[in-house]
């Protein structure tokens, strides 16, 4: 073969491989845009009122704008009707429950990644924690829907059926009312998401950990310093964006997270926001798949514009973990 | 001169020599030396020796270092030097336990610092680290303003009146030389500092503390020719308040710095005596070959 | 500067010694609390894990020895019909052969696209696609699975749907279909192939590529034949952890592949996996110990051991790779 047409062979092969891959990643940011439209498509009904809608765009009036949200979509709670359904509850409910959530699994999940670490002895153990940990992000969360079930909810039976719980604390009234067994509660459900998100709170802490170059932590054991204070005082510092990050993407991950909480047997109507710790609450997902999941087109939009409001609170949560890396990152070394 | 090589024959029972008032400085040196006259100011530390004696240490299985016995005497420049890979490093990191973080290192024989045996398990380590500070071969400055970076030792030992710390910062950059090159910006971060000044910075941060030796492994190896000059003369000068042990693998700083030297080989402490004695008059062929270039 | 050095060294350590000391007593008890308490928080990741294994073994157990259950059925039968009156029968090939579909057209979405969206990333892309691309991938990671379900059943099945009525005059695939939702599924574990692939990609020396274009290779060449066989460890370890995740998956399925549990390995028929069953049973009103409910728990376990199996071998290939070049 000729020494021209092999160079031919390689340069078309060359530009369709490059095609190819063009071809993939374009058809993966088209996959994102068509998720993006649709949803936005369907759920236009029910988060935006058409008359103001209308108004702006047909004969553009612009103080219409504001009524262009259909602000009683957010404002109302669940209903049988699609018109009067609203997503309140919901919102309210995985606010809360995310709240707990982190308020558990952050303080957990970076002081286990703290202690493996820079204190924990580098021997099969701690090989080994660390592989159980790996393996534990794998485990689907519905497995730690039940383990949350018996756990949480039922208390291995310890202390009566979830139905007619055997012990109370605290009045009635006040938010830190807790019923043991924990019931359907938001503490439940916070503990169960906690299970979920802990194995991608401690490895993407370590990951920022391990970051910190190690020539830091001798200088400053060099001066003198003890290794808790070498961690307080010069690792953790320097790691804190990193772990910022990964802190507020498990917590979109939480957010976004039905089928533990499904299986804790939250329910989905619900006549009013959580009171206290043990109430009952849902959460947007629970809410947008039971919506998606019945005949009904106008359900269909519902769930559409709930997956939306959904979407808007995890970008806004994205937004600010984005801020917080760029505002506090320093170079270390 | 014979007084002080003789230090470091084992058999020799001699105590630390009185201060005699010269060094014989035959050989041309960057900066005019001062003195070696103690100061008169507060007396720093006059019997500081590190006596090491059948000192042997292991990674795992690898006994890295065989026997090693030498003493080093207070207020002078010691350095070591010797091929990669001969132990240098690991002696010098074994003087302030720094090898704790290596997970199978260990040791035996006798480390005594004054009197301190270093290698018990139960020594104070953290105060054992204040007395002997380390300047490391990369400048590592922490990611902190450069007054913090002074002042994260001082205070992680003692409490301090404001007024004082902030003497003792001053006081510490002006024996690091560095003062008045950042006297105006102390709150910038001290990453802003070029790689020179980053390690005149780290000298400044082990001074802080106020050690009794300082332990430099390799500290000019990653610094341009100008600021290897000035850590040169640097060390020169603050042989008079510390007791300094140098880690080179170049002989003619070596040569440049120190009183006395050191040759390692595989693990092993071939020679040890005064720098001028070993350079032009070796006693061992090893030492010979290798002061020489014939390997490396 | 000589003199000047000198002598503030030895103010400097004059001013160390001012400072009143601090008690190592309380120093090192302190560390001794601390490092007592962050073990602790160590311990719990075992304690969810022993947790787990304990709790599901329980009902799995509790479920074989009901008089209903015969453990060779359940091994190795292939019907499961849990609610089917007085023909019960719980083979559990079924809901594993309807895991298997889904899992199956998830990995042959995500896989090619995911290693050449790799590819493209680490060998040919200038840093500002870069730019662009990497926040899109991450996107779609950060998308709540109810939603891709949504995309699944209400956007993906209509639309091959449609396509199948413009090409063959029949619409071919039901309302409930196990190829939307595998579909579905692999968009959302392509960027954990895509991103794993390329740090394992990015991972490889450049002297390996600067070695291979010294002997005349093209950009092709050293893409495909170079540097993606040496980060094969760790492409290999993204393939398992993305169909780890495509497996354990539980709203996609619910809402998209139906509830039909039969054996069948056609992408166009409804299927019901491990996940989707035991959302049927954890919605409904079953008992609590009654045989659906015990059934739930045993599909369960199939699923932890199927999971931890593949994120085990996943994980392992995954440190092979980490080893070899960090």
């Amino acid at each position: 073969m000729s020494a021209i047409s092999m160079r031919t062979k390689r340069i078309v092969k060359n530009r369709a491989f490059l095609a190819l891959c063009l071809f993939s990643t374009s058809a993966t940011i088209l996959i994102l845009a068509l998720l993006i439209v649709t949803i936005m498509v369907q759920g236009s009904n029910f988060l935006f009122s058409s008359e103001a809608l209308s108004a702006v765009f047909g004969h553009g009036e612009l103080s219409q704008i504001p009524k262009i949200i259909r602000w009683d979509f957010l404002t109302n709670l669940a209903s049988r009707f699609p018109e009067k359904a609203g997503i309140y509850a919901a919102v309210i409910g995985s606010l809360w429950v995310c709240l707990i959530c982190a308020l558990l699994a952050l303080p957990l999940g970076i002081g286990t990644a703290i202690y493996l670490e820079e204190f924990a002895p580098k021997n099969r153990w701690t090989a080994l924690i660390d592989f159980n940990i790996r393996n534990l992000a794998g485990v689907p969360s519905i497995v730690y829907g039940i383990l949350g079930l018996t756990a949480f909810t039922r208390m291995f039976g310890l202390f009566g059926s979830d139905k007619n719980s055997a012990l109370s604390f605290g009045p009635d009234n006040a938010w830190w009312h807790i019923q043991l067994p924990f019931g359907q509660g938001l503490l439940a459900g916070g503990l169960t998401l906690m299970l979920v998100v802990l194995p991608i709170v401690i490895i993407s802490s370590r990951e920022a950990l391990r970051a910190v170059p190690s020539s830091l932590r001798q200088a400053s054991l060099a001066i003198g310093a003890t290794p808790w204070q070498t961690a307080s005082k010069i690792t953790l510092p320097a790691a804190i964006p990193s772990i910022l990050t990964g802190a507020i993407l498990a917590m979109s991950r939480a957010m976004g997270e039905a089928a533990p909480l499904l299986v804790l047997g939250i329910p989905v109507f619900i006549a009013n926001t959580p009171d206290n710790l043990n109430d009952n609450f849902t959460v947007l997902p629970f809410q947008i798949f039971n919506w998606a999941g019945r005949p009904q087109e106008s359900f269909h939009q519902l769930a559409a514009s709930a997956i939306v409001v959904l979407l808007v609170v995890l970008i806004c949560f994205n937004g600010v973990a984005v801020y917080l890396r760029q505002k506090l990152r320093k170079p270390m070394a | 001169m014979t007084e002080l090589s003789s230090m470091f024959h084992p058999k020799s029972n001699s105590v630390v020599p009185k201060e005699t008032n010269t060094m014989p400085e035959s050989r041309p040196t960057l900066a005019q030396p001062a003195t070696s006259a103690l100061p008169t100011s507060t007396p720093v530390s006059e019997h500081v020796t590190l006596r090491v004696k059948d000192f042997n240490a292991w990674y795992g299985a690898y006994q890295a270092l065989h026997n090693i016995t030498l003493n080093i005497p207070s207020q002078r420049v010691t350095s070591l030097i010797g091929p990669s890979g001969c132990g240098k490093s690991t002696f010098l990191r074994w003087i302030n336990r720094m090898n704790d973080l290596v997970p199978n290192a260990r040791a035996d024989g006798v480390m005594q610092l004054d009197k301190d045996d270093l290698l018990d398990r139960n020594f104070d380590v953290v105060e054992l680290r204040r007395r002997v500070g380390m300047v490391f071969q990369k400048p590592n400055p922490f990611p902190k303003s450069i007054y913090e970076n002074i002042a994260f030792g001082p205070r992680l030992h003692k409490r301090f009146h404001r007024s004082d710390l902030d003497a003792l910062v001053e006081q510490s950059l002006r024996a690091a030389a560095i003062w008045d090159e950042v006297k105006d910006r102390l709150h910038n971060s001290a990453l802003g500092l070029s790689g020179g000044q980053q390690q005149r910075l780290c000298i400044a941060r082990a001074i802080a503390v106020g050690p009794e030796v300082l332990l430099m492994d390799e500290p000019c190896s990653a610094l341009d020719p100008r600021s290897t000059a000035s850590v040169e003369a640097l060390i020169r000068e603050l042989r008079q308040t510390f007791t300094i042990v140098v880690v080179t693998h170049n002989m003619q700083q070596a040569a440049r710095v120190s009183d006395l030297t050191a040759f390692f080989f595989e693990g092993k402490l071939i020679e040890a005596g005064a720098t001028d004695g070993m350079f032009t008059n070796p006693k061992n062929k090893q030492t010979e070959d290798y002061v020489t270039g014939r390997f490396g | 500067m000589s003199a000047i050095s000198a002598k503030a060294a030895s103010s400097a350590v004059a001013l160390a010694r001012k400072g009143v000391a601090r008690s190592d007593t309380i120093r090192n008890a302190w560390e001794f609390v601390i490092r007592g308490l962050l073990g602790c928080t160590a311990l719990i990741s075992i304690a969810i894990t022993v947790g787990i294994i304990t709790i599901l073994l329980r009902e799995t157990i509790a479920f074989i020895q009901l008089p209903e259950i015969e453990l060779t059925d359940f091994l190795f039968g292939t019907t499961w019909s849990p609610l089917l009156g007085a023909e019960k029968h719980f083979g559990i090939w079924p809901l594993i052969c309807g895991t298997f579909l889904v899992s199956i057209v998830a990995a042959m979405t995500a896989i090619p696209l995911g290693l050449i969206t790799a590819i493209y990333m680490s060998e040919y892309a200038t840093a500002g696609k870069r730019a662009i691309l990497k926040p899109i991938i991450e996107i779609l990671a950060g998308v709540p699975t109810v939603v891709y379900g949504f995309f699944a059943l209400l956007v993906i099945t209509p639309a091959l749907q449609g396509a199948c009525n413009f090409l063959f005059g029949a619409p071919i695939f039901s309302g409930y279909n196990a190829g939307a939702a595998g579909i579905a599924v692999g968009i959302m574990i392509l960027p954990i192939v895509a991103s794993l692939s390329e740090d394992a990609m990015q991972s490889v020396p450049r002297s390996l590529r600067e070695g291979a274009y010294a002997l005349g290779s093209t950009k092709f060449d050293v893409s495909v034949k170079v540097v993606t066989p040496a980060a094969l460890s760790g492409i290999m370890a993204s393939c398992f952890l993305a169909i780890t995740r495509a497996i354990g998956e539980t709203m996609v399925v619910a809402l998209a592949a139906g509830g039909l549990a039969h054996m069948t390995l056609n992408p166009a028929d409804q299927v019901q996996t491990m996940t989707a069953y035991m959302v049927q049973i954890f919605l409904g009103d079953a008992p609590a110990f009654g045989v659906e409910n015990l059934s739930s728990y045993a599909v369960a376990m199939v699923l932890f051991l199927v999971t931890l199996v593949l994120s085990i071998i996943g994980n392992i290939l995954l440190n092979r790779y980490r080893e070899v070049y960090e």
